[in-house]
C-alpha cells in the first residue's frame, strides 16, 4: 500500500508537466491553430525559469519568467502562422528548432548549477485522506496550480461565452468572422495561452521535477503532449487521464528497478515513446472518428477580408 | 492598416530571394548578438563563416559535415515534395549507424572488398526498416507521421544507447560506452588523402543527382509532386497515395540510413553514443532552405555544415558556447519561413473594406 501510494504520487508529479503543456495546446488547437513548437517553448520556459530563479533567488520570479518566455516564443509563432498565414507545420517545427538552439545557448553558462526547487506543501485535512491525500494533496504548489488550471480550462470551454467563441473560431472561422468575431485576435490569445502553459510546464521541469538545467531536458515531452491532445479527442478531462497515464509510463522504469527488476535503463526509457505510438494507433485507425473530433479548421490559416 | 494580400501568381523571384534574405537577417541578428555579449562582431562573424573554410583542411571538414546533411536532406526532399512531414531522418540516421555497426563488429575479422558494401547496405536497410514502421503506421493505421517519426527518433536513440552500453560494448574499452574499432576493410576510403573527407560526400552528391532526375525526368517524381500539391487531383488521376507514401518514406529511410552508416564507417570508425549532433533535424532546415530542389539542397547543406564547424570555431577562438550552432540554425529557419510568406502574399497598405483594382496594381508594381 505504501509503495502503491508512492508510485501514484510520483505518477502525478511525472504527469504534471505533460498536463500543463497539453492543456495549453488543447486551447490552442480548439482555436484551429496547430502549434508543433511545444518542445521549443517548453525548453525556453525551463531555461528562463531556472536562470531567473537562480539569479533572483525567488521561485515565483522563476515561474513568471518561464511563463513570459513561453508567451514570447508563442507570439513569434503566432506572427508567422496567424498573421503571415504561414504553413503551421513548418512554423511550429521552426519554433521547436529555434527554441532548442536558443535555450541551449542561453543556458550554456548555467549547466551544472542547482537550486532549491519547489517542495511539497501538504494541504491541511485533505492530505490526511488515505492514499488520495498523499497522491493529490501532499504535492508541490505547481501540481495544485495545474489542477486549478485544468478546472478553469474545463469550465471555460464548456460553460462560458469565451469558450463558445473559441470553439466557434476553431470549427468555422468564416462563420465566426461573419458573426463579428475577431478571428485573428482569438487565435493570437489562444496561441499565447498555449505558450504560457508550455513555459509553465518547462518551469515545472527545471524548478520542481529536477531543479537544474540541462540541454534538451524536456526529452520529447512537448511532442508527447501533442499526441496527448489527439488521444484526449480535444477534451480536458481526458487530457488529465492521459497525462497521468503517460506519467506512469515514464516512471515505470524507476518502479521496476525499485522492485529489483534487472533490466536495461535505456530499453525502459523507450516506454513513454512506445506507449505514445500505441495510443496513436488505437485512436487513429478509424479516420472517420478522428475527423469527428478534430476541430474543423485545425491547421488551416485564416486570412480575413478575402 | 497592413494587410496581407494573396498574389495572383506566386513570386518566383521571392522563392529564391527568400533564403538569401533569411541568411542576411540571420547575419544581422548574429552581429547584434556578438555586440550584446561584448565581443567583436566582425571578428566573431569571421570566425563563424570564413576562418573554418580558409584552408584545404577546413574545406575537407566542411565536406565531412555536408555528407550526412545532404544525404538526409535528399531523402526528406522526396517526402516533403509529397507533403509527407517525415521528421524521422534523425531516427533513420541513428538506425543506419546502429545497423552498420552491428554488421561491422560482426565482420571485424573479415577481410575483402565485399565487407564495406555489406556494412553500408545493412545500415541502409536498417534506416529503411525504421522508415517502413512510420510508413505502415501512416498508410494502414492513419497515424500522423510527424508524431510517429518523432517518437521513433527517441526510440532509435534509446535503442542505440542500449546497444552501445550493452551488447556491442567493447569489453576492453576501459568501461567506455563504445564498440570495438571496425576493421580497415569496413572503413570508407578517404576522398582527399591526408584529410578526414571520405566517400560519404560522393554518396550525398549522387543522392542529389538522383533527386534531380527523379523530379525532372521520372513519372513517379511527377506523381509525388501532384500528391503534394493537390491530394484530390492525385486521387482523380489514379495515383496510389499509399504506394507513393511507401516510396517516399523508404527513400528517406535509405538515404538517412546510408548517412548514418557512412558516419560510423567514415570519420568515427566505431559506434559511440554521440553519432549525430542532430544531422537529421538540421536536414529539415536544409530542405526548406534549398527550396526542395536538388541544387538548392547542395548549397544549403554546405551552409548548414558551416554552422556546425563555425560553432566549434567560436567555442575555441572566442570562448562562446557551442550551442551557437543551434541558435544560428533556428534563426535561419525562422527568418526563412517569415520571408517565405511573401512568396504567396504581398503587403498592402489599405483598409480591408476598400478593395480596388488600382490598389492591387500598385502593390504588384512594388513587389
Amino acid at each position: 500500500m505504501e509503495l502503491l501510494t508512492n508510485v501514484l504520487a510520483a505518477t502525478v508529479v511525472a504527469g504534471t508537466p505533460l498536463l500543463l503543456v497539453a492543456l495549453g495546446e488543447l486551447i490552442c488547437e480548439r482555436s484551429g491553430v496547430l502549434n508543433l513548437g511545444q518542445e521549443g517553448m517548453m525548453l525556453m520556459g525551463a531555461v528562463a525559469g531556472f536562470v531567473a530563479a537562480l539569479t533572483s533567488g525567488s521561485l515565483v520570479v522563476g515561474v513568471a519568467a518561464a511563463v513570459l518566455a513561453g508567451i514570447g516564443m508563442s507570439l513569434l509563432f503566432a506572427f508567422m502562422a496567424v498573421s503571415l498565414a504561414a504553413n503551421q507545420y513548418a512554423a511550429g517545427l521552426a519554433l521547436t528548432i529555434f527554441g532548442t538552439g536558443l535555450s541551449a545557448f542561453l543556458g550554456a553558462g548555467f549547466v551544472g548549477q542547482s537550486i532549491d526547487g519547489f517542495t511539497r506543501v501538504a494541504i491541511p485535512f485533505l492530505s490526511d485522506i488515505p492514499v488520495l491525500g498523499r497522491v493529490l494533496f501532499d504535492q508541490d504548489p505547481l501540481v495544485y496550480l495545474s489542477l486549478i488550471i485544468f478546472a478553469g480550462v474545463a469550465i471555460f470551454l464548456r460553460h462560458t461565452r469565451g469558450g463558445l467563441l473559441l470553439r466557434a473560431v476553431g470549427e468555422d472561422p468564416e462563420a465566426a468572422n461573419a458573426n463579428g468575431l475577431k478571428v485573428l485576435v482569438v487565435r493570437y490569445l489562444a496561441v499565447a495561452f498555449g505558450g504560457g502553459m508550455a513555459g509553465l510546464a518547462g518551469a515545472y521541469l527545471s524548478l520542481a521535477y529536477t531543479p537544474l538545467w540541462t540541454e534538451n531536458m524536456t526529452a520529447g515531452r512537448g511532442w508527447i503532449a501533442l499526441a496527448l491532445v489527439v488521444f484526449a479527442t480535444w477534451r480536458p478531462e481526458r487530457v488529465v487521464l492521459g497525462a497521468y497515464l503517460f506519467g506512469a509510463a515514464s516512471i515505470l522504469h524507476l518502479v521496476l528497478q525499485g522492485l529489483g527488476w534487472k533490466s536495461s535503463t535505456e530499453l525502459l526509457a523507450m516506454l513513454p515513446y512506445v506507449v505514445t505510438i500505441l495510443m496513436l494507433i488505437l485512436l487513429s485507425w478509424n479516420p472517420a472518428r478522428t475527423r469527428l473530433n478534430t476541430p474543423l479548421s485545425l491547421g488551416q490559416p485564416y486570412r480575413p477580408g478575402r | 492598416m497592413l494587410l496581407l494580400e494573396r498574389r495572383p501568381v506566386d513570386s518566383s523571384l521571392m522563392k529564391w530571394a527568400s533564403p538569401l534574405l533569411a541568411l542576411i537577417l540571420t547575419i544581422i541578428t548574429g552581429f547584434c548578438l556578438f555586440l550584446s555579449m561584448g565581443k567583436d562582431p566582425v571578428e566573431g562573424l569571421k570566425f563563424f563563416f570564413i576562418t573554418p573554410i580558409s584552408d584545404l583542411m577546413g574545406l575537407a571538414e566542411l565536406g565531412l559535415k555536408m555528407a550526412p546533411l545532404l544525404l538526409c536532406a535528399a531523402g526528406l526532399t522526396v517526402c516533403y515534395r509529397a507533403k509527407l512531414w517525415n521528421i524521422g531522418a534523425e531516427g533513420h540516421f541513428l538506425m543506419g549507424a546502429l545497423g552498420a555497426s552491428i554488421t561491422a563488429v560482426w565482420l571485424v575479422d573479415a577481410d575483402g572488398f565485399w565487407v564495406l558494401p555489406v556494412v553500408l547496405l545493412s545500415g541502409t536497410l536498417a534506416g529503411m526498416l525504421w522508415a517502413a514502421v512510420a510508413s505502415g503506421l501512416k498508410t494502414h493505421l492513419h497515424c500522423n507521421e510527424i508524431l510517429t517519426t518523432i517518437m521513433l527518433n527517441y526510440i532509435a536513440l534509446n535503442l542505440l544507447l542500449y546497444v552501445v552500453h550493452g551488447p556491442l560494448k567493447d569489453p576492453y574499452g576501459f568501461g567506455f560506452p563504445q564498440s570495438v574499432m571496425f576493421a580497415d576493410s569496413a572503413l570508407l576510403p578517404a576522398l582527399i588523402p591526408g584529410t578526414r573527407l571520405h566517400l560519404g560526400l560522393a554518396f550525398g552528391l549522387l543522392a542529389a543527382v538522383v533527386v534531380w532526375v527523379l523530379f525532372a525526368r521520372s513519372f513517379i517524381g511527377f506523381q509525388l509532386n501532384v500528391v503534394g500539391q493537390d491530394h484530390r487531383a492525385a486521387a482523380f488521376a489514379g495515383f496510389g497515395a499509399r504506394r507513393l507514401t511507401w516510396f517516399a518514406f523508404l527513400v528517406g529511410g535509405a538515404t538517412a540510413g546510408l548517412a548514418g552508416a557512412s558516419e560510423v564507417t567514415g570519420p568515427i570508425g566505431q559506434l559511440v553514443p554521440q553519432v549525430s549532433p542532430g544531422y537529421g533535424y538540421t536536414a529539415i532546415i536544409v530542405v526548406f532552405l534549398g527550396r526542395m530542389h536538388a541544387l538548392g539542397i547542395v548549397v544549403a547543406s554546405a551552409l548548414l555544415a558551416l554552422t556546425f564547424i563555425g560553432g566549434e570555431m567560436l567555442q575555441i577562438a572566442m570562448n562562446m558556447p557551442k550551442a551557437v550552432t543551434g541558435l544560428f540554425q533556428g534563426l535561419l529557419l525562422f527568418y526563412l519561413l517569415t520571408c517565405d510568406a511573401f512568396i504567396h502574399y504581398r503587403i498592402r497598405l489599405k483598409r480591408p473594406a476598400r478593395q480596388t483594382t488600382m490598389a492591387a496594381k500598385t502593390a504588384s508594381g512594388e513587389a
